[in-house]
């Protein structure tokens, strides 16, 4: 296995339910993700972009195949394991952002930082200086209720990355928000792949939102239909 | 770990101020109930049992008794020679004080009060525990001869005389004037809500002279020389009245011998069923106060629900989303239960005052009124937890 291959999946099957209405969202999928890539999963809804991208991101479980991270297999890591692995290498975006209500932006920040165990004074430097990398130096003490969608995205992308992950699973990132507060978004996110090599995943609909990725796959019916690099025709 | 998950504990309490106020305030409620209900009932059983010992331990009170049905002709009282007859011939009784009583209105100046008068001899204050305030008792003259002196209450007192000392002064009852010779020391209340102390003593005959016109006494109070033969006195005091009464093997007595032990039973007995009836009421609000804490965490659980998937998927073990959870239902718990012990422990004691009782701590009620509802916050706050922290984060976050 080469050094560059940071993610392999294969033949991932996901059934839902069980008997006759079992419902198999994945039928086989086969995957190699490159450290450094941005990738952006297209499809349909019910194509499976989703199911793969919880696969992905360790928060969810496939029915069969091997899911190997850094060469490690995750589909035979136990729950604390895979929480482990979503604690060191991997940062979620989330299309309805996700953040604790009632709780500032900063301490929405600190929050993956707590379960590290950082102490109090690092905590507090990363978390501002992870706002500041998104523009919201001046909104730590912020409660969700009191931030714009694009301001919670914002903090949302700052918890994902204070913890400087592997990879960035981004779902439908600019999902709840307006195509200028959007491109704002993506850039922020094509900033974090390019100047600090953070692998990105993004599930997306919007085929704007995947132009900004090196590489688009895209899934019909719980396989992948076509995997290309931008600027390849396809 | 532990210091970590503390913190994220205390810093959910504090975001969520209204539902932790609400659950604490369930637990407050429930707990404060519960044992104020019950301190107060321990203080009214003590203060019952209390008045009983102030009427005086070891004693018999022996009165006639109707043999039939109402209505029917009461039996006859006591004579002199039946106090005699007790006083000489039944070893171990110490004292009797026959007695007769009247209700009479008492006259002092512009003042008047209606009060019962008791003849009595000397040997009732002692029979009865009381104790002079001021002046004395009656001297052996005053007893033989039926002189126009008397003892009286702090009540008595009080009504005709206000703070005044009366020994020394003359009351007019009825016709005739008589001396104050001694004030009693107050005995406040009487188990059964008698003002003891609304009292005034004479020597039996003058009572049975100027008062009631007959030589009938209506009742003897026998102190018995200690505790351990007061059941021995007991049955020789009815055998001998049943003697002295000609009353044939096959009848029923018609006279009764009372212990104030018994009596002391009898009261407190019913004021432990008030407190164990006030201790179920206040039970009941500890389970709706319970069942308003199950409520609160049960709604939040879906918020909850969606807040534990966010924490799994940055990387939260499950143990550490559940102790957080397990923290936060325990600190808000012991809060609660924290807050209610001392809000019941002030109340008791404002209360157990206005009500003229003592107030009791009771360990036990503490313990268990603040065990119950920390578990049932622990229970209801920590399970739904668990359940959502059992979910696949994905489940977790998607919850609605």
């Amino acid at each position: 296995m080469s050094d560059e291959t940071l993610i392999r999946l294969s033949g991932i099957t996901k059934t839902y339910g069980s008997g006759q209405a079992a419902f198999q969202a994945l039928k086989g999928i086969d995957l190699a993700i490159q450290s450094g890539d941005f990738v952006a999963i297209m499809g349909h809804s019910g194509s499976g972009k989703s199911t793969t991208m919880n696969i992905l991101g360790c928060l969810d479980t496939p029915t069969s195949g091997s899911y190997r991270f850094l060469g490690a297999h995750v589909e035979q890591m136990s729950r604390n394991q895979r929480a482990l692995l979503r604690r060191n290498y991997l940062g979620f975006i989330f299309q309805g952002f996700n953040l604790l209500s009632r709780t500032t932006a900063l301490e929405n920040v600190e929050l993956p930082l707590i379960y590290r165990g950082e102490p109090v004074a690092v905590r507090h430097q990363m978390a501002r200086s992870a706002l500041e990398q998104v523009g919201l130096r001046d909104w730590e003490n912020h409660t969700p209720a009191e931030l714009s969608g694009g301001q919670q995205q914002r903090v949302a992308i700052a918890r994902a990355i204070v913890t400087r992950p592997v990879v960035l699973l981004a779902d439908e990132p600019t999902g709840n928000l307006d195509t200028r507060t959007s491109r704002e978004i993506m850039e922020l996110i094509s900033t974090f792949n390019r100047e600090h090599g953070i692998t990105v995943l993004m599930v997306t609909h919007e085929p704007d939102m995947a132009a900004y990725a090196g590489r688009v796959i895209r899934f019909v019916d719980g396989r992948v239909e076509n995997d290309s690099r931008n600027g390849e025709a396809s | 770990m532990l210091w970590n998950t503390l913190l994220l504990a205390l810093r959910a309490i504090r975001r969520n101020l209204m539902r932790s106020f609400l659950t604490v305030l369930g637990i407050v409620i429930g707990v404060a109930a519960v044992i104020t209900m019950v301190t107060l009932g321990n203080g009214a059983t003590k203060s019952v049992s209390d008045q009983i010992s102030s009427m005086g331990s070891n004693m018999l009170i022996v009165i006639p008794g109707q043999r039939f049905g109402p209505g029917s002709e009461g039996a006859p009282s006591f004579k002199s020679a039946d106090v005699d007859a007790v006083r000489n011939q039944i070893t171990a009784v110490e004292r009797v004080a026959p007695m007769v009583n009247k209700t009479v209105t008492a006259v002092y100046q512009a003042k008047n009060w209606s009060t019962v008068v008791y003849g009595t001899s000397n040997d009732y204050f002692q029979a009865g525990n009381w104790k002079l305030a001021g002046g004395r008792t009656f001297n052996e003259t005053e007893e033989r001869a039926g002189k126009a002196v008397c003892v009286i209450g702090e009540t008595v007192r009080n009504k005709l005389f206000g703070r005044q000392n009366p020994v020394g002064s003359e009351i007019r009852i009825k016709q005739f004037a008589c001396e104050v010779v001694g004030l009693l020391k107050s005995k406040g209340q009487s188990a059964m809500g008698q003002d003891q102390d609304d009292i005034v003593v004479m020597p039996l005959r003058t009572v049975q002279r100027r008062l009631t016109g007959s030589q009938d006494i209506n009742r003897l109070t026998v102190s018995v020389k200690n505790s351990s033969s007061i059941d021995a006195a007991k049955k020789q005091l009815t055998l001998l009245m049943r003697e002295r009464r000609k009353i044939s093997d096959n009848e029923e007595d018609d006279f009764r011998v009372m212990d104030t032990r018994q009596i002391a039973e009898t009261l407190t007995s019913t004021t432990k069923i008030l407190t164990a009836l006030l201790g179920a009421v206040a039970a009941v609000s500890l389970l709706v106060g319970g069942i308003g804490i199950m409520n609160i965490m049960l709604v939040s659980v879906t918020e909850r629900t969606r807040e534990i998937g966010i924490r799994l998927a940055i990387g939260a073990l499950e143990r550490e989303v559940l102790l957080q959870f397990l923290i936060e239902a325990v600190v808000l718990s012991s809060l609660g239960g924290m807050v209610g012990i001392a809000l019941a422990t002030g109340a008791s004691i404002i209360l157990a005052r206005l009500m003229n009782i003592p107030y009791l701590f009771d360990l036990g009620i503490n313990l268990l009124s603040f065990l119950f509802s920390a578990a049932i916050g622990v229970i209801f706050g920590f399970f739904p937890a668990r359940r959502a922290a059992g979910l696949n984060p994905i489940d977790a976050l998607r919850h609605e």
